[in-house]
């Protein structure tokens, strides 16, 4: 077993035996320029007759599908922070009656078992005119939102793990389950470093229940030589789709220009072939750390660790069977 | 579907503290971290109260064979003959539970599709493709006794004592490979707890394997044939005890779930359990009371391990902390994993 196939840059299509691929294909999420619009969890909803992932308000900012799961491929998380974006100004001020209010704890205690008093409104932040309100008493505020898909990893340990052979590499370097051979064993489940992959509950009339459930690139689309549908709805192309090549050259120039511009905590995320599964194919520009949005701040593929874990494991086993043979060795009975 | 957390669910945002929740005492101090909305990083299997059984069965039919191989080449049958039947009724309900959990379990053979040694569930499913059948044969010849004398003296009938003990050779020599790939199967995954323990989980798994099939051996065979089943439990004991300490104090911060809430509860009462098997077992080998408690205290504790680890686990994947800490350390130290990094190559 080549140690090295778990981790390190590889074309991961030509890894799994594809003989002559076309080039690796992937997404470049830009949250900086995302509106939080959720155009690419409808189309893909749509695309994909995904169904309904519960209906229930979170009080999570504007984020009510919670996360990636078997019936959500593209998700849209919000976070509300009191700062600002490099030099822009927030256009945010506390109403005067509030002035000593904090929002974003308002907002966060909406857990408290004591309700706010009924005077108090919902802590909404009040949008003004530039300079309304006297320079002073604008206030930081920002909303960062960023589109989160499954990474489709150089290094997939959903793909790795899988014993039914249910998840393949396809030829665009995407990682794809197959609904009609999954036994839905669940094991890719846990495999996966971001939380991407889940097996789908729910009544049995759907071919898909009981069956690990995730985007799947738009696998059909990219066959016939179109976009994803989330790529394709999205209105700011916040979501570009393309050869990662190119998106990763794009992506750097994005982020030294958003860098120059005064925003440096701008970041890429994903994007690095030597990183721990061997970069993504759905990489990032982020605005804060990967945990702020819900990701892993250094993701490792497991089976990176595999072949040590084989080895312990065939150690135990020896000793296991040493001790059994010296158990009957001493006396006869 | 979303568990949309509950109304008084600890909410932590953007570089929120974190409360020690369920009014535990923590080990480790609390670690402060950023996490979206308290939720998730990593999903927790979804699997269910059957896999810990099918951990604990598994390994309890493992070392069952190798007590019953071992018996059979000493001339043992009172040990022999309760160790293969333990064994073959340990594993049909461990496969049982494993094909319940799966989401589709009327395409439970689609695992024997591929071969894959990347994946722990495919090895283990060849494994006991070979296991199962060589435990069951080894133990339905023993009921060929007790067979109309027909089936007795068919060539079947004459053949079954010979096709037994090979079938028990074979299902012995895998036996070990059974009871320790379940270790690799929990920590070949993101779940914090499972993966870090990686270094140490197959020691303590056969051990505690060990422990059960020797403890049933004490249990069930006449006290002048289970000496060994009670050097075996005693030495898998042994080592799990010691096995477990060790990996707990390694794993760092993601020992903690197996030290808070009920896998914690779970994991002291199975070291109680499984030590005070030990001590029985060595204190009552002249008495056939204390033996019988001696093995189920043992196969008690066994089972607590495998409940608390696998519980531990699940709770690590459900807290952020245990994924986002030691991570973001890691990158704020400078070390974040790298394959151009030769430091942080995978120990071994
Ligand atoms: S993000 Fe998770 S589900 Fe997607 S390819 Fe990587 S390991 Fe698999
Ligand atoms: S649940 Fe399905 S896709 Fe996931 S590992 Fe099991 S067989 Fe493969
Ligand atoms: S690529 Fe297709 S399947 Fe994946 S998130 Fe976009 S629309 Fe959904």
């Amino acid at each position: 077993m080549d140690r090295n196939s778990f981790y390190g840059p590889v074309d991961p299509a030509r890894d799994a035996g594809w003989v002559d691929p076309p080039a690796r294909k992937g997404f470049f999420t830009d949250t900086s320029i995302c509106i939080g619009c959720k155009a690419c969890e409808v189309a893909c909803k749509e695309w994909n007759a995904v169904p309904e992932d519960g209906m229930s308000l979170t009080g999570m900012s504007y984020d009510n599908s919670v996360g990636l799961g078997a019936s959500t491929w593209r998700h849209v998380a919000f976070i509300e922070q009191p700062a600002s974006s490099g030099n822009q100004e927030s256009g945010v001020r506390h109403d005067e009656s509030h002035a000593n209010l904090d929002v974003l704890a308002l907002a966060g205690g909406q857990g408290d078992p004591s309700p706010p008093p009924a005077s108090v409104d919902l802590g909404m932040p009040l949008p003004t005119l530039p300079g309304a309100g006297g320079e002073d008493s604008s206030v930081p505020f920002r909303w960062l939102m960023e589109s989160d898909v499954c990474k489709h990893c150089t290094h997939a340990a959903c793909l790795d793990v899988c014993p039914t052979g249910a998840l393949f590499r396809t030829e665009f370097g995407t990682v794809v389950v197959q609904d009609d051979i999954c036994n839905g064993c669940g094991y890719c489940v846990p495999a996966c470093p971001y939380g991407v992959i889940e097996r789908r509950e729910g009544p049995k009339n759907d071919h898909a229940v009981g069956v690990a459930q995730k985007c799947t690139l738009c696998y059909d689309r990219l066959g016939e030589g179109m976009e994803p549908a989330c790529a394709k709805a999205c209105p700011t192309q916040s979501i570009q789709f393309g050869d990662l090549d190119e998106l990763r050259q794009r992506a750097d120039v994005r982020v030294a220009e958003l860098v120059e511009a005064g925003v440096v905590d701008a970041q890429l995320y994903g994007h690095d072939p030597a990183d721990g599964i061997g970069g993504a194919g759905a990489f990032f520009l982020l605005l804060d750390k990967p945990e702020v949005y819900g990701l892993p701040p250094d993701p490792v593929v497991t089976t990176r660790a595999l072949p040590a874990m084989w080895g312990r494991a065939a150690m135990a086993a020896g000793t296991m069977l040493a001790g059994a043979a010296m158990a009957f060795l001493g006396s006869r009975r | 579907m979303h568990d949309v957390p509950a109304r008084d669910a600890p909410r932590r945002r953007g570089g929120g503290r974190r409360k020690g929740g369920r009014g535990e005492q923590l080990m480790v101090p609390e670690a402060e971290f950023t996490s979206y909305y308290g939720r998730p990083i990593v999903k927790a299997s979804p699997w269910e109260v059957d896999i810990p059984v099918y951990l604990f069965l598994g390994g309890l039919a493992g070392g069952s064979s190798l007590l019953a191989a071992g018996a059979d080449l000493q001339g043992n049958a009172a040990l022999r003959i309760p160790m293969r039947w333990t064994a073959i009724g340990a594993i049909a309900v461990s496969f049982a539970a494993l094909v319940h959990d799966l989401g589709k379990p009327s395409r439970f053979h689609h695992m024997l599709r591929v071969a894959k040694v990347t994946s722990p569930m495919s090895v283990g499913t060849w494994i006991l493709t070979v296991y199962g059948p060589a435990a069951g044969i080894a133990a339905a010849v023993q009921a060929l006794p007790v067979a109309p004398t027909a089936l007795r003296r068919s060539w079947i009938g004459r053949s079954g004592p010979l096709a037994g003990r090979i079938a028990g050779f074979v299902a012995a020599a895998t036996a070990p490979a059974v009871a320790a790939y379940t270790a690799v199967l929990l920590s070949d995954t993101a779940t914090p707890t499972w993966h870090d323990s990686h270094l140490q989980l197959p020691f303590v798994f056969v051990g505690s394997a060990s422990a059960a099939a020797g403890g049933a051996g004490i249990a069930l065979a006449p006290l002048s044939a289970s000496g060994p089943a009670r050097r075996l439990a005693v030495g898998g004991a042994v080592v799990e005890l010691a096995v477990s300490e060790y990996m707990e104090k390694q794993m760092g911060l993601s020992a903690e779930p197996l030290h808070t809430g009920r896998p914690g509860a779970m994991m002291r009462a199975a070291k109680a359990c499984t030590a005070t098997g030990a001590v029985l077992a060595v204190a009552g080998h002249r008495n056939r009371a204390v033996s019988v408690l001696a093995g189920a205290s043992l196969l008690a504790g066994s089972a607590l391990t495998r409940f608390g680890i696998f519980y531990g686990g699940q709770a690590s994947a459900r807290d952020p902390k245990y994924t986002v800490v030691p991570q973001r350390e890691r990158v704020d130290a400078g070390r974040p994993v790298r394959s151009d990094d030769p430091a942080a190559r995978p120990a071994r």
